[in-house]
């Protein structure tokens, strides 16, 4: 081939390469953009709003001044309900995929199911606790919430479970059988204990991801005006609020959205940031 | 578990001091409480993992069984009906189901180069100590609660988007005979295409983080024999790096898209909620999440609520195939890679 044809093809390539380059570097730029975007447009808009009546006033009628009280203590009541049904029963179930039945079929069938709850839509959630809590007791309730919130914790901790569990050396199960310590004792005073890091963190990320939901809580937890701590009763909660305020017409409102949306976001980067913090590096899932 | 109270009980059972019978006893009894915890705690664990499995069917079931009476009354015209009319009670999902699918095809359009081009920079490009700060940020996108992209949608991002690039779209592509009506209609911030870009931001963290895992598992092996034969960075992920993980981006991009399909707070702010199927993607639309989210609350009668369910039982169903498509391509690429 002659030398000039060589040269070109070869320019060509350098070309391609240094397009693809640049490509690569603007879409990073772009993607870390957006997070600067968001989180400075946050900061500007719910910063100003941020004081102490925000965390000790209720939410206010329109027109007047308030806080987020209410809402904040009502994620938090849910948010513990949540975690107080959900965890125990993704445990056990993901103890059962890493410890007894590793290989069998059920666990395949599980683990398939689970990965799909992992992403399925949440608002399909809500109306499936609509249709088996709400709609039989006839009325809107806290615990409708926290159970649909439940709901979409099980995956996250079933998940975070058998993989922690099944990062723990088999060496470790052998020798706590060689001492006839029983199945049961080895995996909850050795195992667990090993992947206890692993297991926190998915917990962790399992109340970051709740902590914003607003979807499930539309129709089983609705909102409430009021303080009110009767889980029987329509509980208010932050991304509800935040939902309803943002899209109402009055601007004292839609301030106390932002800021709630600053609250929100604030806590759950502090959770995802912590949860990632306590895996060691090179093992994030 | 209470390990004050267990320990004991394991002392009695391994001393193995059973000569005296009183000691034998009690150490045959311990034996078998152990053996009763291990069998109860055996078949807890087993029932919480068929829990999961009931978990799914309980929500195909209550779906079906409350979308029964829509169902029945309109039959399969409501996949294709046009209507919404909760005043005369009739209802079609299709304006719905369109702009679910075409905000989500809009969404992958830009997410999926895009993440596959940050994936490239984080593992061929990035310095080493740079990589995990940047994997960590744009991991916290995807932590950022859907409800917040909502309403930084609708105050900043959807009045920028009306001031600037739709009517340069309107003006340019508007146009453009054919693709023209595409891009027509007055500016209205909110809308299709709006839609679509929110999805576009929220989903690429999932692209960009599991492409990235992808092709960290390539074989340094392959890579090093490429750029050997003097290829530059671009060739070895275009022809060596994309080949082999093929199947796990592609799983990529369907994990992404069914979280696409059922996004739905985000959607809800900027989507505009109007039932009709407009040919411009400047103009408002609906899906079927959003649908949900706005009406649901406020739905009267057993038929309104009827069809928003069978609404929820469609984008069950879709969501499904898409992410069992993805489960099923990512496991085969993480049995590749073993």
């Amino acid at each position: 081939m002659p030398d000039k044809i060589l040269a070109s093809r070869y320019s060509g390539r350098r070309r391609n390469n240094a397009v693809a380059t640049v490509l690569a570097f603007a879409a990073t730029a772009l993607g870390l953009g957006w997070l600067v975007l968001i989180l400075g447009a946050l900061l500007w808009k719910g910063f100003s709003g941020l004081s102490v009546a925000v965390f000790t006033e209720m939410t206010p009628p329109p027109g007047s001044t308030g806080g987020l009280l209410n809402p904040i203590v009502g994620s938090l009541i849910l948010t513990t309900l949540a975690v107080l049904i959900g965890t125990p029963i993704g445990i056990l179930a993901g103890t059962y995929m890493a410890e007894y039945g590793r290989y069998d079929r059920l666990s395949s069938v599980v683990r398939f199911i689970n990965d799909i709850l992992l992403s399925a839509p949440s608002i399909v959630v809500g109306l499936f606790i609509y249709e088996v809590m709400v709609a039989p007791l006839g009325h809107f309730s806290g615990y409708a919430g926290g159970v649909a919130l439940a709901v979409i914790v099980i995956p996250v901790v079933v998940r975070t479970t058998e993989d922690m569990l099944t990062l723990v050396p088999n060496s470790l199960r052998e020798a706590a059988t060689s001492i006839g310590l029983p199945r049961s004792l080895a995996i909850t005073h050795i195992c667990y204990r090993a992947a206890r890091a692993g297991m926190v963190t998915g917990v962790l990320l399992a109340v970051a991801r709740i902590s914003g939901e607003t979807a499930p809580l539309l129709f089983t937890s609705l909102n409430n005006q009021f303080w009110s701590t009767n889980l029987n009763a329509p509980v208010s909660s932050l991304p509800v609020v935040i939902f309803q305020f943002a899209l109402s017409p009055y601007k004292d409102w839609q301030s106390l959205a932002w800021t709630g949306a600053l609250i929100i976001t604030l806590a759950v980067l502090a959770l995802s940031i912590s949860a990632r913090a306590l895996i060691p590096s090179g093992r994030q899932s | 578990m209470q390990p004050a109270r267990r320990q004991p009980v394991v002392d009695m059972a391994m001393s193995g001091q059973g000569f005296v019978p009183a000691e034998a006893l009690a150490r045959t009894r311990a034996l078998d409480r152990l053996r009763l915890g291990d069998a109860v705690f055996r078949q807890l664990t087993r029932a919480a993992a068929i829990g999961v499995l009931l978990l799914l069917s309980g929500v195909i079931i209550s779906l079906i069984d409350g979308s029964l009476p829509a169902l029945r009354t309109f039959g399969f015209g409501f996949l294709v009906s046009e209507r919404w009319n909760p005043v005369t009670d009739n209802y079609g999902a299709l304006p719905a189901i369109y702009g679910t699918v075409v905000t989500s095809f809009i969404a992958m359009l830009i997410a999926v180069p895009v993440g596959l081009m940050i994936a490239f920079f984080l593992t061929e490009l990035c310095p080493q100590w740079l990589r995990r700060p940047i994997g960590i940020a744009i991991e916290l996108l995807a932590g950022i609660p859907s409800i917040i992209y909502g309403i930084w949608g609708l105050f900043i991002f959807a009045p920028f988007l009306q001031a600037t690039l739709q009517p340069f779209l309107i003006n340019t592509l508007g146009n453009v005979p054919g693709i023209g009506a595409l891009f027509a209609g007055p500016p209205y911030g909110i809308g299709i295409l709006t839609s679509g870009l929110i999805l576009a931001i929220m989903v690429l963290p999932f692209v960009t983080s599991i492409t990235r895992d992808v092709f960290e598992a390539v074989p340094s092996v392959l890579k090093e024999a490429a750029y050997g034969l003097g290829c530059t960075r671009w060739e070895v992920v275009r022809n060596v790096v994309l080949p082999y993980t093929r199947v796990g981006v592609i799983g990529a991009v369907m994990l992404a898209l069914g979280r696409a399909l059922g996004e739905t707070m985000a959607v809800t702010f900027v989507i505009g909620n109007a039932h009709r199927i407009s040919a411009s993607i400047l103009a408002p639309g609906t899906t079927i999440s959003a649908t949900i989210a706005n009406e649901f609350t406020e739905a009267v009668g057993d038929l309104y609520t009827s069809a928003l369910i069978s609404l929820g039982l469609i984008l069950f169903v879709i969501t499904f195939i898409v992410l069992a498509i993805a489960r099923y391509m990512l496991m085969r690429i993480e049995r590749r890679i073993g």
